[in-house]
């Protein structure tokens, strides 16, 4: 089950990030329902070769984001109600779109002008 | 308190040329550490005087809290050791090192070296003289990893390996970290690899060591930011910054300090903030080297 993630070498995002991505996306997407145990943090290591300490990480963030939860001595699961959370469907999205202000803002455009041109490229890709 | 894997306490060696500054370093079991140096650095160096191989002129180097000095023969066999200069007999085959392993170490696994020729490819008939670079490393790996040693010890296990063979011996060493008291200490110029298994990491540079945490804070520190700023404006030297440099209307600034307080304290200095970019552990690498030999000349 684990080995559908996978990690990207020219991916810019820091390892942790792709593989709390991934697992958050399943999650969205209904694939990995409330309840289902997740891998140890040391067989999702060893099955997609990361360091411990990556994929500790990337469970600790998604534990803090509510999206799982660690049972000591019993493992980690989706959290009941995950994909109902708030922002979890979207929170890829925001973060590309917080990269694209700050761009904006370092020529000089506002959130106003960067929606303007959101709408201005979307009519775009429509047509 | 569990016993460390390894702990180097103060452990000084000079040489003619060369010279180890007292170290101090320490690896939790379960976990991996990677030791990072141009060549040159120290790192053998290092791995040798774990392995006992050389002794230490001063400090005290233990293996699960065994002495190096008093208590060498027991402290290695719970040690498995390849360096990237050892080779099989040549006119053995690989089955029949295998076999000698057996006779060697109780714990041999003859099971899981039989996998292991599988997973690896390589063919037990093959005399020593007939096996590639890769095979070699791939066979001397296979010999240690059959013994199930609580520290695997690598000195460049990946230098001269093909893209295929480093990740298959990529992929069989995180297989041991599945058993959670088990440790890895490899040392590597490929920081591709240390950036991606490795827990702990240690820079060495002309024998000193330069800096030692664990992976993600590493990353987490470093920074580069990419500042707008107007016609001679003098970008301040902030606390943690290793190198800065300033081209007409734009500064990049390099810094091991990060916090996301950072940019908002360069604008109200003044400067735009273009871009915050991370490190990768290469670019980190070679900057806190050249930072450190800055510090050491002046």
């Amino acid at each position: 089950m684990h080995s559908s993630l996978t990690i990207s070498q020219t991916d810019p995002r820091p390892l942790y990030l792709q593989v709390k991505e991934q697992i958050r996306h399943r999650v969205a997407i209904g694939e990995w329902a409330p309840g289902r145990e997740l891998p140890s943090i040391r067989a999702l290591a060893a099955a997609i070769s990361v360091s411990v300490i990556t994929i500790k990480r990337a469970y600790l963030e998604l534990e803090r984001e509510g999206v799982i939860v660690t049972r000591q001595g019993k493992g980690s699961f989706v959290a009941e109600g995950a994909e109902l959370a708030p922002g979890l469907r979207t929170a890829e999205l925001d973060e590309q779109l917080k990269t694209a202000l700050r761009t904006a803002r370092s020529i000089g455009l506002d959130a106003d002008a960067v929606a303007e041109r959101v709408r201005e490229l979307a009519k775009g890709t429509e047509s | 308190m569990t016993v460390p894997a390894l702990r180097f306490r103060n452990v000084a060696k000079a040489y003619r040329f060369f010279r180890l500054e007292p170290l101090d370093l320490e690896l939790e079991p379960g976990q991996v550490l990677g030791l990072v140096g141009p060549n040159g650095a120290g790192k053998s160096t290092t791995i040798r005087l774990l392995m006992g191989l050389v002794q230490p002129d001063a400090g005290t180097v233990e293996v699960f809290g065994q002495s190096m000095a008093r208590e060498a023969a027991l402290a290695k066999q719970s040690v498995g050791y390849v360096a990237d200069d050892m080779r099989l007999y040549n006119n053995a085959t690989l089955a029949w090192h295998m076999e000698f392993m057996s006779t060697l170490y109780p714990r041999w696994d003859a099971r899981y070296a039989a996998q292991l020729v599988e997973r690896f490819n390589l063919h037990p008939e093959q005399h020593g003289r007939q096996l590639s670079r890769g095979e070699q490393m791939k066979a001397l790996i296979l010999l240690v990893l059959a013994r199930h040693p609580r520290l695997i010890v690598l000195d460049e296990p990946t230098s001269g390996l093909d893209p295929v063979a480093r990740h298959e011996v990529l992929n069989e060493l995180m297989q041991v970290l599945k058993e959670e008291d088990r440790s890895i200490l490899f040392s590597s110029h490929n920081t591709i690899d240390v950036e991606r298994i490795c827990d702990q990491i240690a820079f060495i540079d002309r024998g000193r060591l330069v800096d030692l945490r664990d992976k993600e804070s590493f990353l987490e520190r470093w920074r580069r930011l990419q500042l707008d700023v107007a016609d001679g404006f003098a970008v301040p030297k902030l606390a943690g910054v290793v190198d800065q440099t300033v081209r007409g209307r734009t500064a990049s600034v390099v810094t091991q300090a990060f916090d996301p307080e950072l940019p908002l304290t360069y604008e109200r200095l003044g400067a735009r903030v273009h871009s915050v970019q991370r490190l990768s552990l290469e670019e980190i690498f070679v900057a806190s080297v050249m930072a450190s030999r800055a510090e050491g000349t002046r």
